[in-house]
């Protein structure tokens, strides 16, 4: 079974985050790491393997030069090769330039399961998974916590907003996975050094016959106006608990009508 | 006027409060209109219209419960390529922001997700985003076809403007069920006495300070009083104190009431992203150094189950 599993590099959630000019992510500002939540994914991913399938696992990235740590980081914990797609022309793109990427990357490389985060770390749109589903005419499996692969098949558990859902699809399968699909394990010392001999291919729009139109900033089908710092909440009154904290906090949310 | 479409969120014909939010937001763009999947239809119909839909467009097929998402995606597609609304709005939860990118992509159209705000602007609907944990504030607009925006819960307070809808019932020619996800099975979550996360005006939540699954009857409690709804950290999800359906975060639900009470929380950047935008915060931690306190509007350094009972006691003082 060939699996591709997409990860993002992301800027560090917990640095201070920001824009550039041209209202994209900063990605100079502050350290990059492999969005926490495709961590995920790549377990899952090494699991099924574990399992007994016979898999093949591949992960994908699309960004600038250093979005190969994200790749080799995913190749420490596990798997067997990754692609780089970098292009200039990529800089800018939205969620439908960077969904046509990554599928067009994955149809050359082949697949029967697509693996992705639920969500990334700094767009946190939720959504590039289902577009991949979508362009590739297949099943989207979506936002699942438990993961079974067998006969054919992905099935799993949706935690939606109002209700818990089963669900099932053929593969080819696009699948999601949520942040309590299982913990993902630490690379070992030997799995980092291993990590740096398993081969890493890179493509650029060429190579997926895509035009430079397509995508980035010119490609895309909506534009950031403004992205402005929202100011600090101001300073509030802190107390600290004399035997009265609770009474204090009564009368404050009475006062502002909460009571 | 122009159409604007607004996909319905619904359990079993009870129309939820955030698709009432997108009729209001609807009314700044247009004349909304009202896409409603299932069977409970006759029931939505004067809810939709009390918040002004002046139609109702049914699709009631047996695809709608037996596939996920894509039943949507091609509903509106297809009543969007024949009515030629200018805006398609839908809830930001996963199904929401899912049919919302098939849609878009199907019209090649632009995209925004995640919209705290809507404007009418001179070139279509400008959006505002909360980014980066809330830390930034972005506007966009949509620069190709129709633009298709999923909309938080609270964006806007619901305001009614009855009108009497015309209910119009679609035939939707839905696509291959092989390429789509089967639902095996569909349970709605039960709805407890205590308002739904998304929906309430206070929430009370509890984190790894509370220290127990029996400790959040301290949280529950302060929760009744005040009329709130129960939010967790994931930290207390993940310690199996709560259920995953009540954690507020980044991964979990991302609120914006009026008042948000934090109690046993320390305020890392991911428990933020789902709380920062609230009007009101109200911390209660011991430790007086806890990021939290930094978005305070008021705080207890303290022990919370010392402070949270005394809270009550006189509240309910003050009442009597
Ligand atoms: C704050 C902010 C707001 C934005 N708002 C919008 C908007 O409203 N509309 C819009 O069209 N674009 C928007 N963008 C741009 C959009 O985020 C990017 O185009 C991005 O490439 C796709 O969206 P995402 O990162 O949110 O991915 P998600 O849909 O959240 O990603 C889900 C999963 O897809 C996979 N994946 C996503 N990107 C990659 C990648 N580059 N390489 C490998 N795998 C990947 C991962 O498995 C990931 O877990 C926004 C960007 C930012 C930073
Ligand atoms: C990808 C990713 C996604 C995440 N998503 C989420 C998310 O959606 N939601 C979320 O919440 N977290 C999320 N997290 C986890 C987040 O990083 C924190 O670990 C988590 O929020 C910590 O929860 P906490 O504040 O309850 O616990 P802690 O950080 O351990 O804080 C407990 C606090 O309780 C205080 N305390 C202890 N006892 C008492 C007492 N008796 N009285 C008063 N105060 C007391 C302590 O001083 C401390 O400040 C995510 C993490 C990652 C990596």
């Amino acid at each position: 079974m060939k699996i591709v599993v997409c990860v993002k590099h992301v800027p560090d959630a917990t640095a201070d985050r920001t824009f550039t000019e041209e209202g994209s992510t900063d990605r100079e500002s502050v350290d990059s790491l492999l969005s926490e939540l495709d961590e995920y994914a790549v377990e899952q991913a090494l699991r099924i393997a574990e399992s007994g399938v016979d898999a093949e696992i591949s992960y994908l990235t699309v960004g600038p030069d250093d979005a190969k740590d994200a790749l080799r980081k995913a190749l420490a914990m596990g798997g067997d090769s990754a692609t780089h797609v970098s292009d200039e022309d990529i800089e800018g793109s939205d969620a439908f330039g960077t969904s046509l990427v990554l599928a067009r990357a994955i149809e050359r490389h082949g697949f029967d399961l697509v693996l992705c985060g639920m969500a990334s770390t700094d767009g946190t749109m939720g959504v590039v998974p289902a577009l991949l589903a979508e362009r590739l005419g297949v099943p989207a499996v979506t936002h699942i916590e438990e993961l079974t692969v067998e006969d054919g098949t992905v099935t799993g558990r949706r935690e939606g907003d109002s209700a818990t859902v089963r669900v099932q699809g053929s593969l080819p399968a696009v699948v999601s996975v949520t942040d309590r699909s299982g913990d993902a394990r630490y690379p070992s010392f030997k799995g980092i050094m291993a990590a740096k001999k398993k081969p890493m291919e890179t493509l650029d729009l060429a190579d997926l016959g895509i035009d430079a139109g397509q995508v980035g900033r010119a490609g895309a089908w909506s534009a950031v106006d403004t992205a402005t710092r929202r100011p600090p909440r101001s300073k509030g009154e802190i107390v600290t608990d004399d035997g009265t904290g609770g009474t204090g906090l009564a009368a404050f949310l009475t006062a502002k009508k909460f009571a | 006027m122009a159409e604007i479409l607004v996909l319905v969120d619904h359990t079993e014909g009870v129309v939820r409060k955030p698709t009432l939010e997108l009729l209001t937001l609807a009314r700044r763009l247009g004349e909304p209109s009202a896409v409603f999947l299932g069977h409970d239809a006759d029931s939505a119909t004067e809810a939709l219209g009390r918040y002004g839909a002046h139609k109702v467009y049914v699709v009631d097929a047996p695809e709608v419960d037996e596939l996920l998402v894509t039943p949507a995606v091609d509903a509106l597609t297809q009543i969007a390529g024949s009515t030629g609304p200018a805006a398609i709005l839908l809830p930001s939860n996963p199904d929401g922001k899912e049919t919302a990118a098939r849609v878009a992509l199907r019209l090649e159209s632009g995209l925004i997700t995640d919209a705290v705000d809507i404007t009418a602007g001179e070139d279509g609907p400008v959006t505002e985003q909360s980014a980066f944990a809330a830390t930034y504030q972005v506007t966009a607009h949509v620069t190709r076809g129709i633009p298709v925006i999923t909309v938080k819960p609270n964006a806007a307070a619901p305001e009614p403007a009855p009108v009497t809808p015309e209910v119009e019932k679609w035939d939707v020619t839905f696509g291959p069920a092989s390429a789509a996800a089967k639902v095996l099975s569909h349970s709605p979550r039960e709805r407890g006495d205590r308002p739904e996360l998304t929906e309430a005006d206070i929430v009370v939540s509890g984190g790894r300070g509370v220290n127990g699954a029996e400790n959040f009857a301290v949280i529950e409690r302060v929760a009744d009083t005040l009329g709130a709804a129960v939010g967790a950290s994931r930290a207390a999800v993940d310690a199996g104190w709560y259920p995953h359906s009540h954690q507020v975060g980044q991964t979990g639900t991302q609120v914006s009431p009026q008042l948000y009470l934090a109690a046993g929380i320390s305020g890392a950047i991911q428990h933020r992203a789902g709380m920062q935008t609230s009007k009101t915060i109200v911390a209660v931690n011991k430790d007086q150094d806890a990021p939290i306190f930094e978005l305070a509007d008021y705080g207890v350094v303290g022990d919370l189950f010392q402070v949270l009972p005394q809270l009550v006691e006189e509240i309910e003082r003050r009442r009597s």
